[in-house]
């Protein structure tokens, strides 16, 4: 257990600091950093998904006004390191998936650009694609970069022998991050060292990702990055855009070349949740405790690059039961590459996994909460460690009072209001409480107050503001003798805002610093004093299986004659240690549950397996929830502050309100009407006569 | 995206011979629709030609009672007018059952009817599309056709128009007043689109350089009235299905009968959909949940489903039955069949 910081601003409400700047229109995104004689870049993209682009015949683009440059495999700069599949772009005339990259159009004006790279003749050389996901896709294989399998006890005598058991089949479909903000990078080369503008969850993280595959010392690029429209993980690592930008300015030094991604193209190339197919199959005693858990699951894969969608994961520690079995399989098609997508694995399994107890409380006659309540394990299944703060019951009590959980009728298709069958269901939340090594903080006295310097990211999660209440208190000062700077690579090392683990990560590394400044300058530094420190890696995570836990509450309507389906309210109840800024940390989970809201019933990426791209690629045809849809939502969290999380007691709250949201809601449609949905999301048409 | 020239037009008849003279020319008006063409090489003109400084924007009472708008009022303004919200309030629901706030500020009324379709497969020029490149196939078909037509479609083109209001208007027996380079004509809303038999490509009756100027809507007539629209989210979603109705009903027998009455259909075929199948069982009958179904089912027996959207059929079913019952008062149950209830 480490010494929780004594906390004055910590836990309070505080006004994003942020705020007044971009609602001025004065906090620069990537796009918008003044810089001089800039250019502008627009992508060539493959029109096929397998094959070669056998010829490409650039000569009208190059004539064309304002063309300044084309890019292409012919003449791209090499590169020092490929294996980075999605990173190692334009070096042959294959085609790994279609949306590929095969080169770039420089020009004066974004427009000049566009309308070159519409001109240059690419000649295809096509071969057969496969891009369809299924359970017996022959392709199926053990992710190289997988958690393993779990085999304990015989889950097959223990199915067979079961009292009650359920064995189906689930799946979610290809999703798209979608930040307000499409990935940006404005890239200048000066010598050989490279400035980025960009978009990223970490500028540190960002740079040594890049630094190998460019050849270059890692010293020699800057990233600035100090305000993000939104990520969602899919700004997590660098993408082929980010790379794209780079190596077209190679050929203008000394020229800032601008690249924002269109809406289109973020479909294909900067990341996506890959599609999952989940069969689980359960059982239990009569009195619903859990004897048998199976749960096979297979995610779609790219031959690029790999990246399994473990939605298995919180399989492994979330209930309790003797004989279990998990296995994880990916199956690499000729689609783009899949990356992470909030709560990558956690999001997608307890879809399938939470409408799955539903499903057995339904078969053991239970109410829901009372089957999880009688499934919670004292040690995590999966390590055998003890819980850090496993709270999960006391969501699911303290949320099912303040929702009305009593009012709900287990008997489905009961409740009719105005012709609308109404149904309430619940799902627990689960995140893993990460906390990573390696972020430093440098504090330095001014006359002003204190400068706190670390290369974290605001992705609009409110970083600038819970990082500055975090100093104020480890200095002890009032957070206005706080001036905090991150988002820019000349800053101290920061790790990546993903997993949930950035606050717990930089926060440790800031009350370090403070401590440091402390000890090795007393109690009031003279001005110019400064010192440094750097965030451990959390020493109970060797102890303790650390998590976050959390209960949601959905109720739904459902007309039967046209099959619309509308959620009414939304409630979510968290357990995730100390609440550092409750405005912002209440704005992250109602958006995670909002994100939830639109796995249930909104998103779903169709690819066309004839010609292997999702041809709804753009936000009129791909939906998410608009505010019409979001009417009562909201979150709260039990009083608690989390002794092995870090100083702060505290836990990410990035990924936990996706997670469970959307098994909620369809738990809630079965409610209003008696269909179950196992696939999502949830279109009316299920709910139609056929 | 093209580079193209740029014309500002200063009255109607210049506007006109601008963009008649040159086959490659167009017109821009709220350019909600022309502007994302522009940028994802769907449309290519040569020419644009903004009509948005044209004296097309007031609303008129005219002397039979209707109401004249003008082809650039823009939709919000539309939707707003008193005497729109008054007396065609199904047109003022449908106005704004569609886009969001911005885009309806921008969107004029002659451009709505004019707006071309979603299907995902038009706006993509890296698949073939009949409506876009005549001649190159159609890709929706064993493709992704949720928003696709289940009414007059062709072995060439599957595309729904994706106009709310054209569907209100359809259903009011509006007209639009239309200039060309020969003179000015009016065509009935029934009849300004089309459905795409071997020619896709041509959304609408209208010629090259025929600039619409105003719709006309008749007086107002007896009855009660809705748009009621089907959409996968409750606000900023194009239309699966939607209903524009209005019923008159005469309760003055002894019995309940409806006089007359009105419907479109919109998200079902490649035009505003008249359902006078539907008017016509509906006419003289009782309003009962029964007469009502055999509307839908009238209207619906021409329907073909493709792979993809067979659901279409009992939405559309749904939505006609659920709009009536609304309308009328009637009960939207069925009597009941069978006295076995599920009991658990």
């Amino acid at each position: 257990m480490s010494d929780l910081l004594t906390t004055t601003s910590v836990g309070t409400h505080q006004v994003r600091l942020d705020g007044p700047d971009k609602v001025r229109g004065r906090a620069p995104y990537a796009y918008e950093h003044p810089l001089t004689d800039p250019l502008y870049l627009y992508p060539l993209q493959a029109e096929i998904a397998r094959g070669r682009a056998a010829h490409i015949d650039a000569s009208a683009a190059e004539a064309a006004e304002g063309v300044v440059y084309v890019l292409t495999a012919d003449n791209a700069p090499e590169l020092a390191s490929t294996d980075d599949g999605e990173l190692a772009i334009l070096r042959s005339a294959e085609i790994g998936f279609r949306g590929q990259y095969l080169g770039a159009v420089i020009a004066t004006t974004p427009e000049q650009a566009r309308h070159a790279a519409e001109l240059v003749d690419i000649t295809y050389d096509q071969d057969d694609h496969d891009v369809e996901l299924r359970e017996d896709h022959p392709a199926a294989r053990e992710p190289e970069s997988g958690s393993g399998d779990v085999r304990t006890g015989d889950v097959d005598t223990a199915l067979a022998e079961a009292a009650v058991s359920i064995d189906e089949r689930y799946s979610t479909p290809m999703e798209h991050n979608n930040p307000m903000e499409p990935h940006t990078t404005v890239a200048r080369w000066d010598g050989d060292s490279l400035t980025l503008w960009t978009s990223t969850q970490g500028v540190h993280p960002a740079r040594s990702t890049l630094a190998p595959v460019l050849g270059v010392e890692q010293e020699k690029i800057r990233i600035i990055s100090p305000h993000v429209g939104g990520g969602f993980g899919s700004k997590g690592l660098p993408h082929a855009d980010m790379m794209l930008t780079a190596l077209a300015a190679q050929a203008v030094p000394g020229r800032p070349v601008k690249y924002a991604v269109t809406r289109q193209q973020m479909f294909s190339i900067t990341g996506y949740r890959a599609p999952t197919l989940q069969h689980i199959r359960l059982g239990a005693r009569a009195d619903g405790t859990l004897t048998a858990f199976a749960y096979d699951a297979i995610s779609m894969s790219s031959q690029t690059k790999e990246f399994p969608e473990e939605s298995t994961k919180p399989g492994r520690m979330m209930y309790a039961g003797d004989n279990r079995r998990l296995t994880q399989r990916v199956v690499p098609l000729d689609v783009p590459v899949p990356s992470w997508m909030r709560a990558p694995g956690e999001a997608p399994g307890m879809v399938g996994l939470e409408i799955a107890m539903d499903e057995l409380a339904v078969a053991a006659g239970l109410d829901p909460i009372e089957l999880r309540v009688r499934n919670d394990p004292t040690t995590d299944p999966d390590t055998g460690l003890p819980f850090n703060q496993r709270r999960l019951v006391d969501c699911l009590r303290e949320g099912a009072d303040r929702f009305g959980w009593e009012k709900r009728n287990p008997q489905p298709r009961t409740r009719q209001e105005n012709g609308w069958f109404i149904g309430m269901g619940v799902a627990s939340a689960t995140y893993p409480a990460g906390r990573q090594p390696g972020s430093v903080a440098r504090i330095r006295r001014t006359p002003e107050g204190f400068e706190v310097s670390i290369g974290a990211a605001d992705l609009g999660t409110g970083t600038w503001t819970v990082l500055s209440q975090t100093a104020a208190d480890a200095l002890g000062v009032p957070i206005g003798q706080v001036d905090l700077r991150i988002g820019d690579t000349a800053l101290p090392n920061a790790t990546v805002a993903g997993g949930s683990t950035g606050l717990a990560s930089w926060s440790t590394a800031i009350v370090s610093a403070a401590q440091e400044l402390r000890s090795e300058h007393g109690a009031d530094p003279a001005i110019g004093a400064e010192a440094q420190g750097e965030a451990e890696a959390n020493p109970a995570a060797e102890k303790f299986a650390l998590h976050s836990f959390g209960a949601h509450f959905a109720e739904v309507r459902i007309q039967p004659t046209t099959g619309e389906i509308r959620l009414d309210r939304m409630f979510g109840m968290f357990s995730a240690g100390q609440i550092v800024n409750p405005s912002t940390a209440r704005s992250q989970l109602i958006g995670g549950m909002t994100m939830g809201v639109g796995m249930a019933l909104h998103e779903k990426g169709e690819l066309d397996p004839r010609f292997g791209h999702v041809v709804n690629h753009d936000l009129a045809e791909y939906h998410v929830p608009v505010n019409a849809d979001i009417t009562d939502i909201e979150a709260d969290w039990l009083d608690e502050k989390d002794p092995h999380a870090g100083p702060l007691g505290a836990r990410g709250v990035g990924e936990i309100g996706i997670v469970g949201a959307a098994a909620a809601i369809a738990n809630a449609a079965f409610n209003a009407t008696g269909v179950r949905v196992r696939d999502l999301p949830i279109f009316g048409d299920a709910f139609l006569p056929t | 995206m093209n580079p193209f020239d740029f014309e500002r037009a200063t009255d109607t008849a210049g506007a006109v011979a601008s963009v008649a003279d040159r086959p490659d020319a167009v017109f821009l008006a709220g350019g909600t629709n022309l502007v994302d063409h522009l940028k994802l090489g769907v449309a290519e003109p040569a020419l644009v030609v903004d009509i948005n400084r044209l004296d097309l924007t007031d609303i008129e009472e005219l002397a039979d009672g209707g109401l004249r708008i003008g082809a650039m009022v823009r939709n919000s303004d539309a939707a707003a007018d008193p005497r729109i919200r008054r007396d065609y309030p199904m047109l003022s629901r449908a106005l704004l059952s569609g886009a969001s706030g911005q885009l309806r500020n921008a969107a004029t009324m002659g451009g709505n009817l004019l707006q071309r379709t979603r299907c995902v497969y038009f706006q993509d020029t890296t698949t073939p599309c009949n409506k876009r490149e005549p001649g190159s196939g159609c890709s929706a078909i064993g493709g992704y056709t949720r928003y696709h037509a289940i009414l007059g479609a062709s072995a060439d083109c599957v595309a729904t128009h994706p106009s709310d209001m054209a569907v209100a208007l359809t259903a009011l027996d509006a007209e639009v007043v239309v200039l060309g380079p020969t003179g000015e004509r009016r065509i009935p809303v029934t009849e300004l689109h089309r459905l795409p038999g071997d020619r896709p490509e041509q959304d609408t009756v209208l010629e090259h350089g025929e600039l619409i100027t105003a719709l006309e809507l008749p007086c107002a007539r007896m009855g009660r009235s809705t748009y009621r629209k089907i959409r996968d989210r409750a606000s900023y979603a194009f239309a699966l299905v939607s209903v524009a109705a209005r019923v008159d009903v005469d309760a003055s027998g002894p019995a309940p009968i409806i006089r007359e009455t009105s419907i479109a259909l919109g998200g079902v075929a490649h035009k505003p959909w008249r359902a006078r199948a539907a008017e016509a069982v509906l006419r003289g009958a009782e309003p009962t949940a029964e007469t009502f179904l055999a509307a839908a089912d009238a209207e619906l027996e021409a329907a073909e489903p493709l792979e993809g959207n067979s659901f279409k059929i009992p939405m559309t079913r749904g939505a006609i039955t659920t709009v009536l019952a609304e309308l009328t008062g009637a009960s939207e149950d069925l009597p009941e069949t069978t006295t076995e209830d599920a009991h658990e």
